[in-house]
């Protein structure tokens, strides 16, 4: 089972502040960590297990500028075989469209049987690379997979997470893309080992004329006219002081409102 | 002219007060008819069922046309067979804006059509406007930023997101009775899609028992409870005031907690008396399963963590530091 999985490295903003940039169009980046997204762990894991499982290869892919070195590597030492980055001014001035064209570029050219995305990135929350990605390799595609299961190397059973605790369950041939939610498996730690090995692992590096694409084909078809913060609909009242103040008023509140 | 996919209940899940159209469907029918209106579209309706009839009778009041496609295979939701068909549709009538749901059917369905079929697509939008362009808003950094998005050209796919708009059945303010005209639209599909894919049934998730839609007092963790060995001083507050203990989904995804003690929108829809919300972000799909809880308390150390604009009372500190202090202030009163 030879399996692609696309890792997108983002900024970790859940306990920060996020501020907009000069531009008006990106966010101030200085000071933020960046991650692979947290759905793409669990696809990188998915891979992993169906390739302990299956043999084959895992081939790890990311359109970004160097530094998305830092995840690809980091999915090398917990055990992808290679790792593929797309590197291009034209792929980087895009939108959604851009990066699965350029995903699917560099795809397209190699013998597959499985792509696995994340099924949203946590900086755009677009939840598009993935089913998009899999109409330009015009092949089927499930988002949202809660269980991936195998049957006879030709055939996948998945299910897929609806709203409110409801799964849609289904099979789809191979080859196909599964866009993998969060919470599936496990996603493994790198062992030391696995670190060593990694900077011997093969890793390609191409650009848009590598690739041989056209540069009109690009084109973004959406753009971020301008970002802002929401206003503040501060609706909470806040309680303050030291954590015993707060505890107190905190205690006195909940009395009032249900009892004790 | 504007189109949107009509997304039903399966049979099964449809009770006879609720009907087949889910809510989605309604909230669309009314941003789509805020567009009409301002540029004299008509509104139709796609329609893709076994039974097309029950649905129509629901929404023909709000839809200038609706456009059927009946058969057996349509039953039930199936991306790999509603693609092509609605390819073929909206290659046709060419609407200036297709909107589809921001739902489970929905973030599977349009991306993979509007690259069929060419057109830019923006996921998951609150707010729409449509002048020469299509201007709209979405958020972006889990709630934390919001973009203004355009669309480079005209047609172009939306996804909407649940609850953004009033539904239309519901909004004073319109009062249509368009009776729409009924189109019954053929179709043809290759038939090597019924083994590339096949729809095996629903499921749900298994439950251990604990049904946190029942609660009166709930006491919610999120990320910000940091470690699994936070959780019982957590859990004994809660059985200090008589709550129940429930998360946001990475407690789930985690393995901390059992999946039925999720809020949100892939989780329960909770609505009890008191929400105490304890180290979590607000992430909209979390806020859409606890926003109308009728008091809700917030401890988060980011003052600007989204919860607070639900929240009744917020709390800036750590969660860590003030729980194990507020857990004797209750056993003090409660002498
Ligand atoms: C299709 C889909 C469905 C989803 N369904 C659901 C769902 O049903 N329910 C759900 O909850 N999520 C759901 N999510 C995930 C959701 O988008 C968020 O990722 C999730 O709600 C975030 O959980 P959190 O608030 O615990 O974590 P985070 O967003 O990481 O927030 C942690 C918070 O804790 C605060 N914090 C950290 N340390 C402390 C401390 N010591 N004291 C106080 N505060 C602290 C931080 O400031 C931060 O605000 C879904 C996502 C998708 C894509
Ligand atoms: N720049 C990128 N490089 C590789 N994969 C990406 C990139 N952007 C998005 N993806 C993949 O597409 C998924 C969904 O992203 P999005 O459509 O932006 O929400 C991510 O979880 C990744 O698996």
């Amino acid at each position: 089972m030879d399996i692609f999985v696309c890792l997108k490295m983002v900024p970790d903003t859940s306990e920060t502040e996020v501020r907009v940039d000069s531009t008006g169009k990106d966010i101030l980046k200085v000071r933020l960590l960046y991650t692979t997204n947290e759905a793409d762990n669990y696809a990188l894991e998915t891979a992993l297990l169906l390739k302990e499982q299956f043999g084959g290869t895992v081939t790890v892919i990311s359109v970004g500028t160097q530094s998305v070195d830092e995840i690809l590597k980091m999915a090398l030492a917990k055990g992808a075989d290679k790792a593929i980055r797309l590197t291009d001014d034209l792929f980087l001035n895009g939108d959604a469209w851009t990066v699965a064209y350029a995903l699917y570029q560099a795809i397209s050219k190699n013998k597959f049987d499985l792509v696995l995305t994340g099924c949203i990135a946590t900086d755009d929350g677009n939840s598009q690379i993935g089913p998009m990605l899999a109409a330009l390799l015009q092949i089927p595609s499930a988002a949202y997979v809660t269980k991936v299961e195998i049957i006879n190397n030709t055939k996948a059973k998945v299910n897929r997470e609806l709203e409110g605790g409801l799964l849609e369950i289904k099979e789809i041939s191979l080859p196909a893309l599964f866009t993998i939610q969060t919470g599936i498996n496990t996603p493994r730690y790198p062992s030391i080992i696995g670190i060593k090995r990694a900077s011997s692992k093969p890793f390609e590096v191409l650009n848009a004329t590598q690739l041989n694409i056209d540069p009109n084909k690009l084109a973004a078809l959406t753009e971020i006219r301008q970002l802002y913060q929401p206003k503040v609909e501060a609706k909470a009242q806040f309680i303050t002081g030291s954590d015993d103040e707060i505890s107190t008023k905190l205690a006195e509140l909940i009395k009032e409102k249900v009892g004790l | 002219m504007i189109a949107l996919l009509i997304e039903t209940r399966n049979i099964n899940e449809a009770s006879t007060s609720q009907g087949r159209v889910k809510d989605i469907s309604f909230e669309m029918l009314t941003l789509a008819h805020q567009i009409s209106q301002q540029h004299n579209y008509p509104v139709i309706a796609l329609v893709l069922s076994n039974n097309c009839q029950p649905i129509v009778d629901e929404i023909k009041q709000y839809c200038h046309e609706i456009i059927c496609v009946e058969d057996n295979c349509l039953e039930n939701f199936n991306t790999q067979i509603y693609q092509p068909i609605l390819h073929q549709i909206i290659s046709e009538l060419k609407p200036t804006i297709t909107m589809i749901g921001h739902s489970g059917f929905g973030t599977d369905l349009a991306p993979y059509l509007a690259t069929t079929l060419g057109l830019p697509l923006i996921t998951d939008v609150f707010d729409v406007e449509l002048n020469s362009t299509l201007l709209v808003r979405r958020q972006m950094y889990g709630g934390k930023i919001i973009a203004e998005v355009i669309s480079k050209m005209l047609p172009a796919m939306i996804t909407v997101r649940a609850g953004s708009f009033e539904k239309i059945t519901a909004s004073p303010s319109v009062n249509l009775n368009l009776s729409a005209k009924v189109t019954k639209k053929p179709f043809t599909l290759d038939q090597t899609i019924f083994e590339k894919s096949k729809f095996l049934g629903y499921g749900e998730v298994p439950t251990t028992g604990i049904d946190i839609t029942k609660a009166d007092v709930i006491v919610a963790i999120g990320r910000g409870i940091k470690e699994q060995k936070n959780i019982p001083l957590i859990e004994q507050f809660a059985n200090e005031i008589g709550g129940t203990l429930a998360c946001t989904r990475p407690i789930i995804d985690a393995g901390w907690l059992p999946k039925d003690r999720q809020v949100g929108s892939s989780g329960k829809t909770v609505k009890p008396k008191l929400y105490i919300a304890l180290g979590i972000s607000g992430a909209f799909q979390h806020i859409s399963g606890m926003k109308n809880s009728e008091t809700i308390i917030a401890v988060n150390k980011d003052p600007e963590a989204p919860i607070f604009s639900v929240a009744h009372y917020g709390v800036v500190g750590d969660v860590l530091k003030i729980m194990p202090v507020l857990a004797n202030k209750i056993k003090e009163l409660k002498g």
